[in-house]
């Protein structure tokens, strides 16, 4: 009994150290770095994340990686947007990894909430047609069962069954 | 002439004879059904046996291709772009499946190993083996004719035969490659045969249920291939293109996840008409759906038309596939608008809160995801036809907008399991939601406690969810099991853990699900793991040490080798935590000598014997020689709970493989009866 106590213990112990251990990765001074460089597209034709690109000695990402720290640490306070907004000047439209939220572009992010709208509309209409739809006729000869008997049934198999 | 030619034409002759035994079973199949007579049985059956005969020619085809490299017949253009002398044997064996033309071949191999065993199992049920038969050969006409006419894997070199071959693409040479392209292909192509039944059925107007219990299985075991083949995909990725992930949404990966998505929505809704006889219609399109986005994808993986990190060469094959792909929507809707009436729900719904709500608001998330990610997919062509420009819709995209609809497809996979059909009360709800709703928000206290603030970024925030949801799912499985197992015990005076094995083999379909979705869970714990990923790169001379989370990385030494296929360079870097030597780790770069390209093979190690729940990876790179200071660079990842993803899949497969065993009969007991004694009894 005792030695089950201590070593659900130190499983508990194990899992709460490894929790802590984990979540306490999260913190790193590189952040903003890790963000931009994930939101920016390598231009060496890999079809990669900047900081994904996993082509030996690929300069293009190296030397963009530069301009990303040398835009980060220049020390005159720019803003992602402004950051990013230099690299489209450089590189073109296909450098950022996602569209923006602005003119046509924009269309690509409302659309998918659109059709999640849409087919929740649909689940609603479907649900209410299946609802009103008349209930199937049964055989000669079967009694139907309706409201208070038919939960009493329901209560019955679900106490005889537990399920 | 030498052997060389010889191959080359039998395999040409091989491909001919398959596409005249195909077209043979497709058109006078379709006279024995169209045009009924006395001779009908007798050509449907001829019909049936060239289907089978296809087999055999294609099969031939496919072996003849294979021994071409081994055979190291650079006569053949194929091969001479695909292999070379010094390929390793089981490389040389997936050369079947490494280029335009051979993975093509391979298909087709595999469509008519598929239609093989539905050919030799017709006595099922005749009528509608014989139709599924029909649209399986006019799918297998059209990859024929594209072999024989557009991308002939015979094809022979013009001018002098180069001495040796090209080589085969680096990033292919990984043993996983050997296992990946088929379980994906045979995902795939199987599709094509719930699509064969369910137009089968439709054309013939068929009566009852029986078509939808074969298609399910079939559906089932194609599933179950598209999942391996997927996440294999997923480890290769991780483990040999080296940027420290598994998932890119690359346009490639997102076709493969089409059909995925849309089949399973099918092995859901399939239940609803089974048991409620509801959503016919609907049913009928999801599995036209899933057939068509797989041809889709095939179609987006070899034309060229999507720029793609594992896409196959460009070739002028997407014109055959733009014809096929309306030609097969257009069959479909044609016999659909025909023969829709057949297709009347049977029963209404009683509740709204009903397993069959879930069923369609299920197959509604799973619709909704299947677009958002084809809409991605195309966006850039939209883009590039309506402002002029191309855009990039890549990860960034991806993540936030498929995150939230993934959430509640956690949700539902949640709650789903407790609904009842037609109607649950909501008193038996929160009972049977308490505990496991209780466990899953008590993790999210945690996750905060021990520091993680979700209001601070939106990626701890949808990690934080995840791991609610995950915990939720895991929950409401275990409770499932042990609710039934204890029903099963008090009746049998059986242990828990025999009654709950008894239970999954009572009801393997429903068990076997539940512990799908208990692979899904732990593969979703494995992906919110990203959130907390970090990675660091540094040049590294001799005794120089790096660190990365509790892990310090010091260089002991590099070394060379050189072998026939490639030369490569490694480091060996001893790893050590809390200053006690772990392990010892070889990231490599080779240089492979036939095409001349460099290829980085990173090293993995999973910290299983340090870290009891929460797995890591150790994720190291060797990038290359620094040219300026001369010196070697690493890159190091540290992936929390990666390990979780490819334990999820063994586990999503142990169900899957559960759900398509036959069930077991119930346990009998023996309940005394008291039994009046009659007079005179015993005398």
């Amino acid at each position: 009994m005792g030695s089950t106590l201590l070593s659900s213990r130190r499983i508990a112990h194990s899992i709460l150290l490894a929790l802590a251990v984990f979540l306490a990765l999260g913190a790193g001074d590189d952040r903003r770095f890790d963000k931009l460089g994930h939101g920016l597209m390598c231009i060496c034709g890999c079809n990669q994340v900047l900081l994904e690109c996993n082509h030996v000695g690929c300069r293009d990402s190296d030397r963009m990686r530069n301009e990303l720290t040398a835009a980060l640490t220049s020390g005159s306070g720019s803003s992602d947007d402004t950051i990013l907004q230099g690299f489209v000047q450089k590189y073109g439209m296909t450098v950022l990894a996602a569209p923006t939220t602005s003119g046509f572009n924009y269309v690509a992010w409302i659309i998918p909430f659109v059709a999640l709208g849409l087919g929740i509309v649909f689940l609603v209409m479907v649900v209410r047609s299946w609802k009103s739809r008349p209930a199937p006729a049964l055989a000669d000869g079967i009694p139907s069962v309706h409201g208070s008997d038919l939960e009493r049934f329901r209560q019955q198999a679900r106490k005889e069954t537990e399920l | 002439m030498p052997q060389t030619s010889s191959l080359a034409l039998l395999g040409s002759f091989a491909l001919l004879l398959a596409l005249v035994l195909s077209a043979y079973c497709f058109l006078v199949g379709l006279i024995a059904i169209l045009f009924p007579n006395r001779y009908s049985d007798v050509l449907g059956e001829t019909a049936r046996r060239a289907g089978i005969a296809v087999f055999g020619a294609v099969a031939l085809a496919s072996i003849v291709l294979v021994k071409a490299a081994f055979n190291d017949d650079f006569s053949i253009a194929y091969i001479l772009h695909h292999s070379n002398r010094e390929l390793p044997a089981a490389y040389k064996f997936a050369v079947l499946w490494s280029g335009q033309e051979g993975s093509l071949l391979f298909w087709s191999l595999l469509l008519a190993t598929y239609a093989l065993v539905l050919r030799l199992r017709h006595k099922t049920d005749t009528r509608l083996f014989a139709h599924a038969s029909i649209v399986i050969a006019g799918v297998q006409v059209f990859f024929l004719l594209l072999l024989n006419i557009a991308a002939h894997p015979f094809a022979t070199v013009t001018g002098t035969i180069p001495p040796d071959g090209n080589g085969l693409n680096p990033l292919l040479q990984y043993p996983e490659m050997v296992i990946h392209p088929p379980m994906l292909y045979l995902g795939y192509v199987g599709f094509t045969i719930p699509f064969a039944f369910a137009l089968g059925a439709l054309i013939m107007k068929y009566p009852g249920e029986k078509w939808i219990h074969i298609t399910r299985r079939w559906t089932m075991v194609t599933w179950g291939f598209l999942t391996i083949g997927i996440t294999l995909g997923a480890h290769w990725a991780y483990s040999v293109l080296g940027w420290g992930g598994y998932w890119g949404w690359d346009p490639v990966e997102n076709a493969s996840l089409l059909p995925w998505l849309t089949g399973t929505a099918f092995l859901h809704s399939v239940m609803m008409q089974e048991k409620r006889g509801m959503l016919k219609v609907w049913n009928m399109w999801l599995v036209f759906a899933t057939f068509w986005l797989a041809i889709l994808g095939t179609y987006l993986t070899r034309s060229g038309v999507l720029n793609s990190v594992h896409a196959f060469a460009q070739s002028g094959i997407g014109t055959w596939f733009k014809w096929f792909l309306p030609l097969t929507f257009a069959v479909f809707v044609g016999f659909f608008v025909k023969n829709r009436s057949h297709l009347r729900s049977e029963h209404k719904l009683e509740s709204l809160v009903s397993r069959e709500s879930s069923f369609v608001f299920n197959n509604v998330l799973f619709m909704v995801a299947c677009f958002t990610v084809l809409w991605g997919t195309w966006f850039p062509l939209l883009s590039d036809f309506v402002q002029g420009t191309k855009v990039t819709v890549g990860p960034p995209f991806f993540n936030r907008v498929i995150i939230p609809i993934a959430l509640l497809l956690l949700l539902l996979t949640a709650v789903g399991p407790l609904l009842a059909w037609r109607k649950t009360s909501i008193e038996s709800l929160k009972r049977n939601f308490l505990w496991p709703a209780s466990g899953s928000v008590f993790i999210g206290l945690l996750m905060v406690i021990f520091g993680v603030r979700p209001w601070e970024d939106s990626s701890y925030f949808y990690s934080t969810m995840a791991a609610i949801l995950s915990v939720l799912v895991i929950l409401t499985v275990a409770s499932e099991f042990i609710r039934g197992g204890r029903v099963i015990a008090r009746h049998t005076g059986q242990g828990m853990l025999w009654s709950m094995m008894h239970l999954g083999h009572r009801n393997t379909r429903r068990y076997g699900g539940y512990i799908v979705h208990f692979g899904i869970a732990l593969v979703a714990i494995g992906i919110l793991g990203s959130a907390f990923n970090q990675q660091k790169e540094q040049e590294l001379a001799f005794g120089d040490k790096m660190t990365i989370g509790p892990y310090t990385l010091v260089c002991q030494s590099y070394t060379q080798e050189d072998n026939p296929n490639y030369a490569s360079e490694w480091a060996i870097l001893n790893v050590f935590r809390n200053g006690k030597q772990v392990t010892t780790m070889y990231p490599e770069r080779r240089v492979y000598k036939a095409s001349q390209q460099p290829q980085t093979m990173p090293r993995i190690y999973p910290t299983f014997t340090q870290d009891f729940v929460l797995l890591r990876d150790l994720y190291v790179i060797y990038a290359g020689v620094n040219p300026d200071t001369g010196h070697p660079i690493i890159k190091a990842h540290l992936n929390p709970l990666v390990p979780w993803i490819w334990i999820g899949l063994v586990v999503m497969i142990l169900g899957t493989a559960l759900a398509m065993v036959p069930n077991a009969a119930p346990v009998s007991v023996a309940v005394p009866v008291r039994v009046p004694v009659a007079a005179g009894a015993g005398d």
